[in-house]
């Protein structure tokens, strides 16, 4: 029974809802990757052990594995706090924004910098929840800032919209280089 | 002398000057928007300084860097809100102050605490230049391989109550850093026969997805907040005043400050409670403590930004960094071919020195931009939240997308997005990610050709420097082990009694 309760104490620790569907999850990739050792990092011959190109993917999921196993451990042996569902919801919500953010870069190359920011300032803005004038003008303005500032001043390399093609010379070349 | 009359020179030009004070500026503002910090900032900005000049790219980061953590002082302050998490701890003395009618008071102790610390810790780093000069020559692979093992370890059991999450993470960040074509035999590791992951996995695209994008991700998600925050009226210069009267504690905080953040891995945090139990231990009245003492506002602010400035030296000397922000200034470097590591000491001293200096200025340029413009920066944390989440995510686009123009880049950093999301909700850090990727990649180049030169064990650690580090190991080790252990035992004791 002391055995037991040193053991308990020995990894208890603070766990918060979802710690043990964290916790699993990760020891299960690093039980795949464990297991994907032999096929995806090579033992070579005539090559020094410390430059074999196995021997740091071997120390870092071995160190992986070992943690992983402690750390499920530890959140068993904690006090649960309840909850868990809710939180996982909370995290597969934020895939939507994860959707909303590679959409935008999908269409950034085809209508170009300066129309995707608007649109996507906006559309975001009134999917949170934000539905005054004002916000829209802010989202607005936040948007063909953020362009002017890193397209037009620091020349960051964003491509240009596909669109900018069909528009007439003076105001395209101006639009390839700015916008 | 002529290193430094040619540090002045490489200082002394408008666009090198400009990009100071433009970072220090913005540094100030990003750190006072709560849910922002310097990391997002520099992550978001470092691919458009890839068309700058190294030193103006440089400076402007480095601005960036040193600042942030004034602005994150106000909120802090004002709304009970830390704007960077190593604001923390200000909260707990000084927005009792503001609180109770004297925000004034508060914000003007906060910021020369913060100038103190800041410029006490680049005369240290000056002071400390020339014998880094004649030390880092001395640092061979196995050396910056040891010091860098060191960092890992550090880094590991500095996160107490979650150290075997911090050691899953950072062997994560070393495995991550593995994916893609090595670099001896040039075979694939972990690449699954997928063209999109030969090239590796970018630490920036990662930073970005751990920092920016969670941080969007979480604010687009959570409830929506309007933090308020009221006007402060007269002048902001008093504190400059009342900092003479806490001047034992300011320096002790500044030393904690610069020794902490020395050591890779241990950073702000650590210094910052150090700091202040000491001037709790020692003040006459450490009952006010947590309730509005001036001495633990100066305590926590001194210590905390003294760190910038002390973290430099690891991460110029040996090319360590000590904690997530210095790994990404570690990328800034090598993005603008500076290589940090001893052959910077010996073959750019100007250079460096021209650093220094700029560290200096940019303490001077914050403390007269705070003492006149803090109302307007109010404004900015303001900002509703959800708002400010559509605001990262918009410019995350811009560091993430310009690295490479690949959709692939973005969709990692999408997925680190959610999995740093996960993290902060579990309260879990993800530094050592981050340090692990960047330590893991020194490790192993640096293992690989000190041991050419090995031929029992023993020799890796002949020489001096490398039998120190080595013993630094160890203890550090042996001692999280005994303290672990009487703790878990005392523990286990006690409820054994109890239950008797």
């Amino acid at each position: 029974m002391a055995a037991k309760s040193g053991f308990v104490s020995f990894f208890k620790r603070e766990r918060h809802p979802g710690d043990l569907a964290f916790a699993v999850a990760f020891l299960l990739l690093s039980v795949f990757l464990v297991s994907q050792l032999g096929e995806q990092a090579i033992w070579a011959k005539r090559t020094k052990f410390f430059a074999q190109p196995a021997f740091w993917p071997t120390i870092s999921l071995s160190g992986m594995l070992l943690f992983a196993v402690l750390h499920c451990i530890g959140s068993l042996a904690s006090p649960r706090t309840p909850g868990r569902g809710p939180e996982v919801i909370f995290w597969i919500r934020s895939l939507e924004y994860s959707v909303w953010f590679l959409i935008y870069v999908w269409i950034v190359p085809r209508i170009g910098y300066l129309g995707a920011t608007l649109l996507f300032t906006l559309a975001l803005t009134y999917r949170v929840g934000y539905r005054t004038k004002d916000m829209y003008l802010g989202a607005a303005a936040m948007g063909v800032g953020i362009v002017v500032i890193f397209k037009a001043f620091l020349q960051v390399k964003i491509p240009a919209g596909q669109v900018y093609e069909l528009l007439p010379d003076g105001i395209r070349n101006f639009m390839l280089l700015y916008l | 002398m002529e290193t430094l009359a040619a540090a002045i020179a490489i200082l002394l030009r408008w666009e090198v000057l400009g990009a100071l004070l433009v970072g220090s500026v913005g540094g100030v503002i990003i750190g006072a928007v709560p849910g922002v910090g310097a990391a997002v900032a520099i992550a978001i900005l470092l691919p458009a300084t890839f068309a700058m000049e190294p030193i103006v790219g440089l400076t402007l980061l480095l601005g960036i860097y040193g600042s942030s953590m004034y602005g994150g002082a106000i909120p802090a302050i004002l709304i009970n809100t830390p704007g960077t998490a190593v604001n923390a701890l200000t909260t707990y003395d000084g927005h009792p102050i503001a609180r109770d009618g004297n925000p004034k008071r508060a914000l003007s102790l906060a910021y020369s605490a913060s100038f103190f610390g800041g410029i006490f810790s680049v005369v240290c780093l000056i002071l400390l230049a020339q014998v880094l000069a004649l030390v880092a020559p001395h640092f061979g692979s196995r050396e910056i391989f040891l010091a860098a093992l060191l960092g890992v370890v550090l880094v590991v059991l500095a996160h107490r109550g979650k150290v075997f999450v911090a050691g899953m993470l950072a062997c994560f960040g070393i495995f991550l850093n593995t994916v893609g074509l090595e670099p001896v035999k040039y075979t694939r590791r972990f690449t699954f026969d997928q063209t999109w992951l030969a090239s590796g996995i970018d630490l920036i695209v990662v930073v970005l997805g751990l920092f920016a994008l969670s941080q969007a991700f979480l604010l687009l998600v959570d409830k929506d907040t309007h933090p308020e925050a009221t006007r402060v009226e007269g002048g902001l210069f008093e504190g400059l005043k009342e900092l003479w009267i806490y001047k034992r504690v300011a320096t002790v905080g500044s030393s904690f400050g610069v020794l902490m953040g020395m050591i890779p891995g241990v950073g702000e945090f650590t210094s910052q409670f150090m700091s202040y139990t000491y001037a709790q231990k020692t003040s006459k009245t450490p009952e006010l403590f947590g309730k509005g003492a001036p001495e633990g506002l100066v305590a926590a602010e001194s210590a905390n930004n003294a760190v910038p400035g002390a973290a430099m030296i690891p991460l110029l000397a040996l090319g360590i960094p000590g904690e997530a922000l210095t790994a990404m200034m570690l990328s800034v470097f090598y993005v603008h071919n500076v290589i940090p590591g001893p052959q910077l000491f010996a073959n750019q001293m100007p250079f460096v020195v021209a650093l220094y200096i700029g560290l200096f200025l940019l303490n001077i340029f914050v403390l007269i931009f705070l003492i006149f413009s803090t109302n307007q920066i109010l404004r900015v944390i303001r900002i509703p939240s959800r708002f400010l989440g559509v605001m990262i995510l918009t410019l995350a686009f811009v560091g993430l997308y310009s690295l490479r123009n690949s959709m692939t880049d973005c969709a990692i950093g999408a997925a680190f997005g959610v999995f740093g999301l996960i993290l902060k909700r579990l309260d879990l850090p993800s530094v050592p990610i981050v340090l692990g990727m960047v330590l893991g990649g020194i490790m192993e180049v640096k293992l690989r050709s000190s041991m050419a030169r090995v031929k029992s064990p023993l020799d890796f650690i002949d020489r001096p420097i490398a039998a120190i580090i080595f013993t630094a190991i160890v203890l550090v080790i042996s001692i999280h082990l005994w303290t672990y252990f009487r703790r878990t035992g005392k523990t286990a004791g006690n409820r054994r009694e109890n239950r008797d």
